[in-house]
């Protein structure tokens, strides 16, 4: 008797250890799965931005597609930064003013405004603004023309594709973002005096001198290395997605909003990073 | 004489046991086939038998796993992009949905490949363009409009405009018919004949179209499963003797071709 029922449970044991076994298997190569396909893309990604930043320093260059995309990338955004700026200097001297009164450091306003603006917020709203602009549409535009095999075109027609779509992009995001923040910064700042002049009832005079003798060099020009390192993020992301976009219309509208989305989330790690390089 | 007689019989496309798989799926299966200067070979086979996935190894827009791909008897498959670049100077290519750039004008399109790749003049490029586009029978009004404003037919020709406009000496057509009306579908295949004679091209055509090969065509190649299972000239076709290449011919369901399509429960 003792003997069968050792038989069996050792048997049962036996069973159980297998389905577990199986389970645990099951998973490690699930998770090895998704290990090794975030590790192919990230490698990808480094590829064609090792291969297109190359591009941009070999000829032939297309001026023409440059400056075209000088004007779709800098003038073109500058309504929408604009905005965003004004707006944000307009509610961070209205917020800090609503603070500050509590600690009778009403005259901290203009200097938290100005550091605020130039440091941080104008080149990352800039940034995720320009990326939800530009982004997605570079997305959605080179997405299409892979799908109905326009960038094959290209090549067949002696035109690197590298040279031809992503280069004046990269370079005009590049460059462009430092410009449209250095504007950002000044709407900005214009946009927390005319609060503290006109509703807060601060004097002219003495807001522009606060503003002007806490301003460092560094502090604007820190901003707009982030703006270009966003600038460059902004368009190579959307340059990845959409050359390697999927089949059809839901590929296509895949690659805009990955686009976006790694823009947007580079952007805020980078600001980070870049934070810490500069002032710690 | 003999380095003459050389030149005249290198092929100008060779393909040697070309192998390309995507991840699990083995696409080609070592296809090999050679194209003679001045001849019109068309490959045949059903849909996803690997008849595009050829013609984009050749143009190297698909780097194959293993085997070899010469043009003019030179190895291509090594090739830098900037060699791949220059080669594509020989190339012409029609694609399936035309793929003209639509943010161009018409007659922008075709001088594309003048303007961009050989650095030509704007005017004479234009000139050339205009008349390209009235050889595949479009007037130059069209050359304004954008390609939007086409019909399928017309964008068609338009991509036949473009593809030649560079006078290649190799030109690639990829389903030429798929999509048109069947009039329309002999005028591009009369346009196809015509250009390629006028050029003295080679050409490489893939269609599963059959009366739209037999009149492309000097020689047939068919594939199926990754593999050329025939070929031959176009007078055979109709007694190849090949059970497979008699079903495609002939669009019967039934055959050794099977596409496991069927309503009736297993």
């Amino acid at each position: 008797m003792g003997f069968i029922g050792a038989k069996v449970s050792s048997m049962s044991d036996k069973g159980l250890k297998t389905i577990g076994e199986g389970f645990l298997l099951d998973m490690c190569e699930g998770v090895g799965h998704a290990i090794l396909k975030a590790l192919q893309s990230i490698g990808a990604l480094c590829l064609f931005i090792g291969k297109s930043v190359m591009h941009v320093f070999m000829p032939p260059w297309y001026p023409r597609l440059i400056a075209r995309q000088f004007i779709d990338i800098g003038y073109y955004s500058l309504p929408v930064v604009g905005m965003t700026a004004i707006f944000t200097g307009m509610v961070l001297a209205l917020q800090s003013y609503t603070g500050f009164t509590r600690f009778n450091a009403e005259s901290a306003i203009a200097g938290v405004v100005a550091l605020s603006v130039t440091r941080e917020l104008a080149p990352v709203l800039a940034g995720l603004m320009v990326a939800g602009r530009i982004g997605a549409s570079i997305a959605a535009e080179i997405g299409t023309m892979r799908v109905t095999e326009q960038i094959d075109a290209l090549t067949t027609l002696s035109v690197n594709p590298y040279k031809y779509l992503i280069v004046p992009r990269i370079i005009a995001g590049t460059l462009m973002l430092p410009a449209l923040v250095l504007i950002a910064d000044i709407i900005g700042i214009y946009g927390g005096y005319i609060v503290s002049i006109y509703t807060l009832g601060f004097s002219e005079g003495s807001y522009l001198t606060q503003t002007w003798n806490i301003l460092e060099p560094n502090d604007v020009i820190s901003g707009l290395v982030k703006a270009s390192v966003f600038g460059f993020i902004v368009t190579m992301m959307g340059c990845y997605h959409g050359f390697n976009s999927g089949r059809g219309a839901q590929g296509v509208g895949a690659a805009t909003t990955y686009a976006v989305v790694s823009a947007s989330i580079l952007i805020l790690v980078f600001n980070f990073l870049l934070t810490k390089v500069f002032f710690s | 004489m003999n380095a003459e007689k050389q030149m005249a019989t290198t092929p100008k496309i060779t393909m040697r046991d070309v192998k390309k798989s995507f991840g699990d799926k083995k696409v080609l299966d070592g296809i090999s086939l050679t194209v003679a200067p001045g001849e019109s070979l068309v490959i045949i086979g059903g849909s996803g038998s690997g008849k595009s996935v050829t013609l984009k190894c050749i143009l190297g827009l698909i780097k194959p796993d293993s085997g070899s791909i010469m043009i003019d008897g030179k190895e291509t498959t090594g090739y830098s992009s900037a060699e791949r670049d220059a080669m594509m100077g020989k190339f012409g290519m029609l694609f399936q949905g035309a793929a003209l750039f639509d943010s161009l004008r018409v007659w922008q399109n075709v001088a594309f490949g003048l303007i961009q790749g050989r650095k030509m003049d704007k005017d004479q490029a234009h000139e050339i363009a205009l008349q390209k586009l009235s050889q595949v029978g479009l007037g130059r009004h069209v050359g304004d409009l954008y390609p939007a404003e086409l019909s399928g037919g017309m964008q068609k020709r338009v991509g036949l405009a473009r593809a030649i406009a560079t006078n290649p000496e190799i030109i690639f057509f990829d389903e030429p018919t798929t999509g048109l009306d069947p009039i329309m579908a002999d005028v591009i295949n009369d346009l196809i004949v015509d250009c390629v004679k006028d050029l003295g091209a080679t050409a490489l055509s893939i269609t599963h179209d059959m009366a739209s090969a037999r009149k492309i065509a000097d020689h047939v190649a068919m594939i199926y499963e990754g593999r050329i299972i025939w070929y031959g000239k176009v007078s055979d076709l109709d007694h190849s003797d090949n059970p497979y290449v008699d079903q495609f011919i002939h669009g019967r369901a039934d055959g050794p071709i099977t596409k496991n399509a069927t309503f009736k429960a297993a």
